[in-house]
């Protein structure tokens, strides 16, 4: 009994002295006292050491002044021989444009490209064609090489994987004797495809040399930052020009859809990049995470083939690709044998959101491009955690991204000239690196191909970015009367328009561009405005010349005249205040419209009374004035030249460009129909609205443009915008517009 | 003592038949176990007494009793930096792992100090001041955590600021020896000057393995992009002097030069450009009078003039930051700290956190050979990008450049938004300085889509108990063609709903949605119900409005999907006498606000009323009963920054007889309550979100003399 006691006594003393060991961790150590002074020290320490807190009392400095300036003062070589230096020391894999790049090209004739002439009997795969044309057909093109600043060759280097039947032989021998080559200083060379099986690695097969690299699937080891640019891997069926709308209608609310994240696609059993989608089938959930592989691929799969593969290939058939693509959030993008795939457009123009599952691939146009509002990028090895990750991503956040992807889809990659000409783009904006786009620019609508810095590098310039800095356009415009006849008497149509645009009490200033063959009248023959009338002489007189980017044109807005417009003060107020809040549209008075005339398979053009409208004439309207600068830089010659040749459809053409820049439709304003004498039949004068031609050249218009533009850009509205007031019972004296009721 | 008293009492109850030896030794051993174990739990539990008397110990701690560690010379070193490193080859990721609150979290190795074997320590200035306050300033942020077993990245202790204080080889052989060092991964070194004479590296010369490296001027060839972050080297000055931030505007000189240590070439070049365009530049240089120092530093001369270091930077609109021998120059962050624009030459160089800041607002970049066409360029630059890149750089200054702390934790943000890059911050969080980001406006539908026709739209129609005018809405409501369904807000908790036989039959679902309280907030929850992104809001009683106006609404919504297009149009104005804000419900010319009685708009502003209402405002309006349709015009106006749109000249709604416009308007009353809602309102935003305009939105023919039957909308009544 005692010797129990004596037991239960020791083993709760014993366990109280464990538990005094537990709880008292730090007091293990004093037991070992007794070692030496110097030891305990630092044993005492050991908590504030372990948390870091700042160290009190004096220290020195990092760098100390007499350092930093003795440092500077070593150098000997000339900074510029040090810079010429750079182009021996990196070259080949650490080029840069520094070093590889050769800038005085580009300094006499501005940014210009150079296609090499196609030889015969080069087979050339569609889409080089595309490409190459692309770039013909863009404002950038040159065929004298002596001008221009970047070369492009005509030898097909898209698809250099050996076992494919695009795979142009020889390249290694026939591109260093080109006449043009020097060591391939400011080439350009586009590659979708390099290696093959099965290593798939990014040899091109010959030696590039200085030149810079657009290629797809790029890795970011192989890629040369700022200097080779990651293009999208895009299918032999890829649009040349205009392309496809994104897939997103509308904005759903909320913005999941029947499943969460989908894939669908080959499962590699062997060789490079198999593992990541080896492991997909643990993500699977055939609910909302729906993950499906094939082993069939290539002849022999069934050599290869796994304990999965069976179950996997039933289950992948079960499902529909465009059915899942359509009716998912997100969409997983695995690398597969190269890093990039078709999946990635393909979900982009989706509007699924591409879950990116890729290491190191370096995404398309990464240099301009902010990929984390449009895309989720996962990591190959948390593959685990990517259900848990988009899940985890708040509602507000999809409908951006979500609308980020039709935007980019659209500004970037849905036809091979939007990719080769935002690779230009991108390439201009680093040889004129002090005019070029912020990130801004690049990633918010309209995006980069749309706003070009010369214009201006200052964002409150365009008419894209008020809301989102914050700011208001300047509260003015600038009236520009389009003179074409002599000024004979002082009743003309055009002096009372020149006064009633002056009287307006937004008029800033009024510019008369005299494009007439009559020398210019004196000054004194002009009325007297209290606002400043600039009179301009058009040099070549031809119409185009109205839309040119004057530099006396003072403020955005302006107001685009004929000569025999008529306008009332008012009218022109009321456009204003309408126009101060869609900065970026036209506003105008009469409007036309497009229609697709299924018996001609063409587009019409109709002025007739409609219920609706898609473009608003420019005899009388009022935009931006950055819009005169896009209609000179932007537009190719040819239509310009078309435009000139006919003095006609300039109007349309504005409205093609400024809707395909807007997406959206003009605005119209009041009940105004006409706006000329002529058209009121109240003069007998020649006119070229009397001319029966001028209708079908209209027609003609229409559809050069829209196949310049590669679509039909117009959009139409059913509504026109009137001042609140407008035709309302109430007395006159308290409507601030009288004088449109009148009309 | 207390304790041990009492229970050493206790004890001989407890044992009684033990013998007195046997009793004492175990009573005292008792006894000290509980004494100690007391003790214990005292110390452990009683966090504020550690703390106290840590915070005792801190003052007596010092930079010289950190534990010496003894480098011998067969000590390992690591490889040289391996250029080919990205986050997903060299950085472990698994440390870091999935995260609800996606942060990373960081240890800091404890303060070393190493010496080789002749004892001699590794660096001249030890632990800087400058690494001892961005070490503090990450200990105290919520990335740092001291368990090192839970930590995602590791800062060594070891000060590798500046390359020229520090021996290299030994170095490296020190940071090979910390405990977590296998092979650098996930380590992370801050950088400022790296590289040293005749050659100067752009990157640190210390053999460092796969560190991530925090560098001050980083070439093109030496930054690893997506790897590495580049930093501005910190400007010691920005510490000692407070320069306050300047508005703006034209300054007294066109470009200035401040830098001491200018190539002879350049300054030649910069000579000549001074030659050409006179008083418009200022070139300063050292005072050579002057000794050199600390005084000296904040002194610049020009032909003997002094001139104020770097309060003279203010008096420029631009200011030349040209390379030395290094590429990172710290007059780059008095320049930012200035307000004046950076012109910065200095090739090859990735400028300081360039992966997120947009630097082409906040500086210029000139190549060093453009350095004779610099004065040509800026003066194409517009005014008004001039003044805003003043204003940036500035910012630049103060969120990124001003201080240690500032550095090293914008660093550490760079790093966590690669790891968790669907929660990164935004553009516009790091670009847009505090006054952009109060003004603009980032509209959550910013994509410009027409939605097509067919889906058409949801009718919403909230009522208590009006039942025979909610029937006639109901009728009126299903001519219209695009009505998708009609969704009823039964908000009469006390009374039930019709029978199912005596709705009126109409062509869509017509679904009844009973409430728990009668709240106005329930006709702006987003009912699953709604399966269209159209809502009609509208009220019981309007029952005059006809299918054409209906039908025409959502024609004009479907233009502009963002935006609130409504019928009765109302206004908000300053009264000036009263200094306070006004309710308009007069016929005006101007329109700031449509009435949900009868509007159209999309079901995310129904998700955004519910969910997302900034303040009290929700439950005031619940509370009130009144003001619901202004505090969504608020809403939707503040989010997208845009008016609503007025359709229609329609004037009444209710009842064709009444001459009034609306028998609730007149009173006189609710019109004092709703210019309260609007006051209110106002300062709970924080400012006037709503935007007035003086247009209304009619059918392209309203009016016009043309045959009614070919008009699509010809009902549009006038009244």
């Amino acid at each position: 009994m005692q010797a129990k006691k004596r037991y239960l006594i020791l083993f709760s003393a014993g366990a109280c002295l464990i538990m005094l060991f537990c709880l008292g961790g730090i007091q293990v150590p004093l037991s070992r006292r007794g070692s030496s002074q110097r030891d305990e020290r630092s044993l005492t320490g050991y908590h504030s050491w372990a948390r870091w807190r700042r160290f009190p009392g004096y220290l020195q400095r990092f760098s100390s002044w007499d350092q930093a300036w003795s440092d500077d003062h070593n150098e000997h070589i000339s900074p510029r021989q040090k810079r010429d230096a750079n182009t021996g020391v990196y070259s080949g894999r650490r080029c840069r444009m520094e070093s590889c790049f050769d800038f005085t090209l580009c300094e006499r004739n501005g940014f210009k490209v150079y296609v090499y002439p196609q030889q015969k009997g080069e087979k050339m795969s569609e889409s080089y064609q595309n490409i190459l044309l692309s770039i013909e057909s863009s404002r950038f093109y040159t065929a004298d090489p002596g001008q221009a600043c970047l070369f492009v060759l005509s030898l097909d280097t898209l698809d250099r994987d050996q076992l494919s039947p695009q795979y142009v032989h020889s390249l290694r021998a026939k591109i260093p004797s080109l006449p043009l080559w020097n060591g391939g200083k400011n080439h350009i060379i586009f590659n979708l495809y390099s290696g093959t099986w099965p290593d798939y690695t990014e040899d091109l097969g010959f030696d590039i040399g200085f030149a810079m690299l657009a290629k797809a699937s790029i890795s970011t080891e192989n890629f040369r930052p700022n200097f080779d640019v990651s293009i999208p891997l895009f299918s032999k069926d890829h649009p040349r020009t205009g392309g496809q709308r994104g897939y997103l209608k509308h904005n759903a609310i909320p913005p999941f859809r029947k499943y969460m994240l989908v894939f669908k696609g080959k499962r590699y059993l062997t060789g490079i990049g198999s593992d990541t989608r080896n492991a997909l089938y643990h993500v699977h959930n055939s609910e909302d995470v729906v993950l499906l592989t094939t082993c069939k691929h290539g002849k022999d799969w069934q050599k290869h083939k796994d304990a999965r593969c069976d179950k996997d290939n039933l289950e992948y058939d079960k499902y529909d690709y465009r059915e899942m693509l359509y009716n998912s959030t997100f969409c997983l993008v695995p690398r597969g044998r190269r890093l990039g795939s078709f999946r990635f457009l393909e979900a982009l123009q989706a509007a699924c959101v591409p879950v990116m599952l890729s290491n190191g691939w370096e995404l398309p146009f990464s240099e301009i491009i902010n990929w984390n509002t449009a895309a989720v990028i996962g990591d190959e090895r948390l593959l685990l955690q990517i259900p848990s990750t988009v899940r985890s991503i708040h509602q507000d956040k999809i409908l951006s991204l979500r609308q980020q992807t039709q935007f980019l889809w659209e500004a970037y990659f849905n036809s091979v000239e939007k990719i080769v000409l935002t690779t230009l783009e991108i390439i201009q904006d680093r040889v004129l690196r002090h005019t070029s786009r912020s990130s801004l620019m690049w990633n918010s609508l309209p995006g980069g191909l749309f706003t070009l810095p010369h214009y201006s590098t200052y964002l409150g310039d365009f008419p894209f970015y008020y809301a989102k800095l914050g700011i208001k356009p300047y509260p003015k415009f600038t009236a520009i009367i389009h003179v074409v006849t002599p000024l004979v008497s002082q009743s003309q149509p055009v002096m009372k328009l020149l006064v009633a645009m002056a009287k307006s009490q937004y008029c800033a200033q009024v510019i008369v561009l005299w494009n007439c063959d009559k020398p210019l009248p004196a000054k004194y023959r002009w009325p007297v405005t209290s606002v400043p009338v600039v009179v301009i002489e058009g040099e070549s007189k031809v119409i185009s010349s109205r839309f040119l980017p004057y530099d006396t044109i003072p403020t955005e807005a302006v107001l685009s005249l004929d000569e025999d417009t008529v306008l009332s003060t008012t009218e022109v107020d009321f456009a204003f205040t309408v126009w101060q809040s869609f900065p970026d549209r036209i506003i105008g008075y009469p409007a036309r419209s497009h229609f697709w005339d299924s018996n001609k398979e063409r587009w019409g053009y109709t002025s007739k009374w409609t219920n609706d409208y898609s473009m608003v004439l420019t005899g009388a309207a009022i935009y931006h004035k950055y819009y005169h600068y896009l209609y000179t830089s932007y537009l190719p010659n040819s239509l310009k030249s078309m435009v000139d040749q006919m003095s006609n459809c300039e109007d349309i053409l504005m409205n093609f460009l400024v809707s395909s820049v807007t997406k959206l439709p003009p605005i119209k304003v009041t009940q105004k129909k006409q706006y000329k004498e002529t058209m009121m039949g109240q003069s007998s004068r020649a006119s070229r609205w009397a001319d029966p031609d001028h209708f079908a050249q209209r027609q003609t218009c229409m559809n050069k443009f829209a196949s310049w533009f590669g679509t039909m850009p117009l959009v139409h509205s059913q509504m026109r915008l009137d001042p609140v007031l407008f035709k309302d019972q109430v007395s006159i004296l308290r409507k601030k517009y009288r004088d449109i009721e009148r009309l | 003592m207390y304790a041990s008293g009492k229970y050493s009492s206790r004890g001989p109850a407890l044992i009684p038949r033990m013998k007195t030896k046997h009793r004492i030794y175990y009573i005292t051993l008792f006894s000290v176990v509980l004494l100690g174990l007391i003790a214990t739990g005292m110390f452990q539990f009683w966090p504020h007494s550690i703390e106290s008397t840590a915070d005792w110990t801190l003052d007596k701690r010092s930079v010289h009793d950190a534990p010496l560690v003894r480098l011998t010379l067969s000590s390992p070193i690591p490889e040289r930096g391996d250029l080919s490193c990205r986050m997903h080859t060299c950085f472990d990721v698994y440390r870091c792992g999935y995260n609800p609150k996606n942060k990373i979290k960081v240890y800091i190795y404890p303060l070393q100090r190493f010496v080789d074997e002749m004892g001699v320590p590794i660096s001249s200035t030890g632990l800087s001041r400058e690494y001892n306050d961005l070490l503090s300033a990450i200990s105290d942020s919520d990335f740092y955590t001291d368990d090192v077993t839970r930590a995602c990245l590791f800062i060594p202790s070891i000060d590798v600021l500046n390359q020229n204080s520090l021996r290299v080889r030994e170095t490296a052989q020190a940071l090979a020896i910390l405990s977590r060092w296998d092979k650098g991964m996930n380590h992370l070194l801050f950088n400022m000057l790296p590289g040293g004479p005749p050659d100067y590296n752009t990157a640190l010369d210390v053999p460092r393995d796969r560190v991530l490296l925090a560098g001050g001027g980083f070439s093109t060839w030496t930054y690893r992009q997506g790897y590495d972050v580049s930093i501005p080297v910190y400007s010691p000055l920005s510490a000692d002097i407070d320069l306050p931030e300047r508005q703006p505007g034209p300054r007294h000189y066109f470009i200035l030069s401040s830098q001491t240590a200018i190539h002879r070439e350049y300054r030649a070049e910069l000579e000549r450009l001074k030659e050409e365009n006179g008083e418009a530049l200022l070139l300063l240089d050292k005072c050579s009078n002057l000794s050199q120092g600390a005084a000296s530093a904040r002194k610049r001369c020009y032909k003997g003039q002094v001139y104020d270091y770097p309060q003279i930077l203010q008096e420029s609109s631009f200011c030349v930051v040209l390379r030395g021998a290094r590429l990172g120059q710290a007059a780059l962050s008095d320049v930012l700290q200035a307000g004046c624009v950076p012109v910065i030459l200095a090739d090859s160089y990735i400028l300081p956190f360039s992966e997120v800041l947009d630097w082409k607002r906040a500086s210029v970049v000139i190549p060093e050979e453009k350095l004779s066409e610099m004065y040509t360029i800026l003066k194409s630059i517009p005014h008004r990008q001039v003044e805003e890149m003043q204003r940036q750089a500035r910012w630049f200054w103060e969120a990124y450049f001003s201080s240690m702390k500032a550095i090293g934790l914008t660093t550490l943000q760079i790093i966590n938004d690669r790891i968790y890059p669907y929660a990164a911050r935004t553009y516009e969080q790091w670009n847009n300085p505090p006054v952009v980001k109060w003004t603009s406006v980032n509209s959550p539908l910013f994509l410009p889509l027409i939605p097509p026709r067919a889906p058409g739209f949801t009718a919403v129609v909230l009522t208590y108990d009006r039942v025979e005018s909610l029937f006639r809405v109901i009728t009126e409501i299903s001519k219209v063609p695009s009505l998708a369904k009609l969704l009823v807000v039964w908000n009469n908790q006390n009374k039930s709903p019709p029978e199912e036989s005596l709705w009126p039959k109409i062509g869509v679902p017509l679904k009844v949605v009973r409430t728990k309280e009668n709240k106005l907030s329930n006709r702006f929850f987003p009912y699953d119900e709604i399966e269209t992104e159209a809502v009609l809001a509208i009220d019981d009683d309007i029952i005059m409005l006809t299918s054409d106006e209906l039908q025409f609404g959502y024609e004009v919504w479907r233009e502009f999907p963002d935006r609130l297009v409504g019928y009765p149009g109302r206004l908000h104005l300053w009264d000036h006498e009263m200094g306070k804000w006004k309710y308009e419900s007069e016929w005006t010319n101007e329109v700031s606000m449509v009435l949900t009685g009868a509007a159209f708009y999309h079901k995310y502003f129904n998700y955004l009323y519910t969910y997302k209402m900034p303040g009290d405002i929700k439950n005031w309006v619940d509370a009130h009963m009144n003001c619901e349709d202004i505090a969504m015009n608020f809403l939707v106006a503040n989010i997208t920054g845009k008016a609503p749109i007025k359709v229609t000249p329609r004037k009444k709604f209710k009842c064709p007889e009444c001459t009034a416009i609306d028998g609730l308007s007149l009173d006189q009353t609710h019109m004092v309550e709703r210019s309260e809602c609007i006051n209110k309102f106002a300062s709970v935003f924080g400012t006037m979100p709503l935007k007035v305009v003086e247009h209304r939105a009619d059918p392209v023919l309203y009016k016009d003399d043309f045959p009614e039957k070919l008009k699509s909308f010809p009902n549009i009544g006038s009244l």
